[in-house]
């Protein structure tokens, strides 16, 4: 059933959606929107890293998120607004890896694959590494869940239960480089913020728990996904931005449902 | 022994000494008020109490094993964050709906389980927040400016409920407060703090200090008097939750 490349990304799209879900709700609920960019786009020096030493771009893509998610976690109490220093990580870290990656003989060519993702081309391989680590990613939020939502409701009430909120922040940070590892094959770098944030924010009108916002976060995401792919199939557009389409649509229709019922 | 204390705080945030060379230590069963104007280091002190703030120096000990109640003094919950006041009483330890239902009950706020806590107002968001900070029945309750925004027999019911929770689950209570007169007749030992600790003892004794008139002036010593002139004939106030 493997054989068939729409099966498989399928199924690379569920599983993106599945680590995804539950993370973006974090990223909305924390207002890290703009640091989830930032990582994602110095995926691409990963790339150009990978393909430079012959690594797996997994390898090299993961290394790179989880530099940047820590060098941001490191500069942020410092002068410039967060805001700010992120908007100029994130883009700086985009064209370093844009210009890094021309320096590698034929990697030019496929560039738009790791920009918007290639999900048609996923192999059992990719598939194996996506799967593998969206279970981490799960694995992960829901080990910590209940430390992860004290903390961000508060630092404070976390410390006075005994929770660091800082270790926390560091159990998302790996989640997240995990995520935007995974996702570069089936959405690319420059939409992998788009699939964290667009399902969790059309999850919120219909949610009254966390854990609710989370689950229909998934099936959003999954749908979205599924959605996606066949629109591509039918219209030969791009996956990837497809998938992206879908979840905006959704989000359209709950932001109008949200609205009709506040 | 004491349940908790801190020695020679010094705390710089922002680049700004906020406390020099403080000591504090709370005792079982005890009510401390630390009192003091805006800025002068209140929260910070609490805050360095639960282990929330780098100290420069100094150190603070727990009891081993300590069970911890804090209220902070804000605490706003990002609308994107669906959240009912059930869910919350559930961070970050489970509890079972029968305790959180006692807990709102003691908090006087039973009525409010399935709301949403951005729904709030101001008043009831409290009372939630002390609900939550009963739960795993305190050694020490940190209360941060607890009664902002209660309306004024709200507030005063909220006075005499900690002195029912006191009574009843033999904690030790740190508050902060602005409602000097109340605060007075309240607490056993207040602390008046503004960046070092001006003065503390017995509250008749901290009232009549040097230290305690230079930041509030004798005309709190007026409202104290007024206060317990009000205690010795209004204890019929109707209890509002
Ligand atoms: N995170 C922070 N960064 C920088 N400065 C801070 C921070 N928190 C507090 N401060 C400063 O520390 C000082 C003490 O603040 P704190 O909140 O402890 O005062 P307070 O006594 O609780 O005041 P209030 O009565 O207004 O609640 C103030 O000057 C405040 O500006
Ligand atoms: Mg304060």
């Amino acid at each position: 059933m493997l054989d068939d490349f729409l099966i498989r990304a399928a199924l690379a799209g569920l599983g993106l959606a599945l680590a995804a879900a539950p993370l973006g709700c974090f990223v909305a609920w924390r207002r890290m929107a703009f640091f989830g960019d930032a990582t994602a786009h110095a995926a691409i020096l990963g790339v150009a890293l990978s393909l430079a030493l012959s690594l797996p771009i997994f390898a090299g893509t993961l290394v790179m998120a989880l530099i940047m998610a820590l060098a941001v976690g490191a500069l942020g109490g410092r002068g410039l607004a967060v805001d700010t220093l992120l908007g100029v990580l994130s883009h700086s870290a985009l064209a370093a890896g844009l210009v890094a990656i021309t320096f590698v003989p034929g990697a030019r060519l496929d560039l738009s694959a790791y920009l918007f993702g290639d999900i048609l081309a996923v192999t059992r391989t990719d598939l194996a590494v996506i799967w593998g680590g969206a279970a981490l990613v799960v694995a992960l939020i829901l080990w910590r869940w209940q430390r992860l939502l004290t903390a961000t409701l508060s630092p404070d009430l976390a410390h006075a239960s005994g929770i660091d909120p800082r270790r926390e922040q560091h159990v998302l940070t790996l989640a997240l480089a995990v995520t935007v590892a995974v996702a570069i094959k089936v959405v690319g770098a420059l939409l992998i913020g788009a699939m964290l944030l667009i399902p969790a924010a059309a999850a919120r009108p219909f949610a009254r728990t966390p854990e609710a916002m989370a689950l229909i976060a998934a099936a959003v995401g999954g749908t979205a996904a599924l959605a996606g792919l066949e629109a591509a199939w039918l219209f030969d557009t791009p996956a990837g931005p497809s998938m992206v389409c879908a979840a905006a649509v959704i989000f359209l229709a709950s932001a109008a449902f949200g609205r009709g019922r506040g | 022994m004491s349940l908790l204390s801190a020695r020679d705080l010094q705390v710089t945030l922002g680049g700004h000494g906020v406390l020099q060379g403080v000591d504090f230590h709370i005792d079982p069963g005890e009510i401390v008020t630390i009192v003091g104007p805006n800025g002068s280091g209140k929260s910070t002190l609490l805050r360095s109490l639960i282990g929330a703030v780098r100290l420069d120096r100094g150190s603070v000990t727990r009891a081993p094993g300590l069970r911890l109640g804090y209220v902070p003094q804000a605490l706003r919950i990002d609308p994107t964050l669906p959240m009912t006041v059930r869910r919350f009483l559930s961070l970050p330890a489970r509890v079972e709906t029968a305790t959180a239902r006692t807990a709102l009950r003691e908090a006087g706020a039973e009525a409010l389980e399935g709301r949403q806590m951005a729904g709030l107002s101001g008043g009831q968001f409290q009372r939630v927040l002390l609900a939550r900070a009963l739960l795993n029945e305190p050694q020490v309750l940190l209360l941060d400016e607890p009664t902002q925004g209660l309306d004024q027999p709200g507030s005063a019911a909220f006075y005499r409920r900690i002195e029912e929770i006191r009574a009843h689950l033999g904690c030790a209570v740190v508050m902060v407060s602005h409602e000097l007169h109340v605060v007075m007749s309240a607490s056993d030992r207040v602390v008046c703090l503004n960046g070092h600790v001006c003065c503390e003892g017995h509250p008749e004794t901290v009232a009549q200090a040097a230290e305690y008139r230079a930041l509030f002036g004798t005309g709190t010593h007026g409202a104290l008097a007024l206060y317990r002139h009000e205690h010795t004939h209004s204890h019929d106030h109707a209890d509002a939750s």
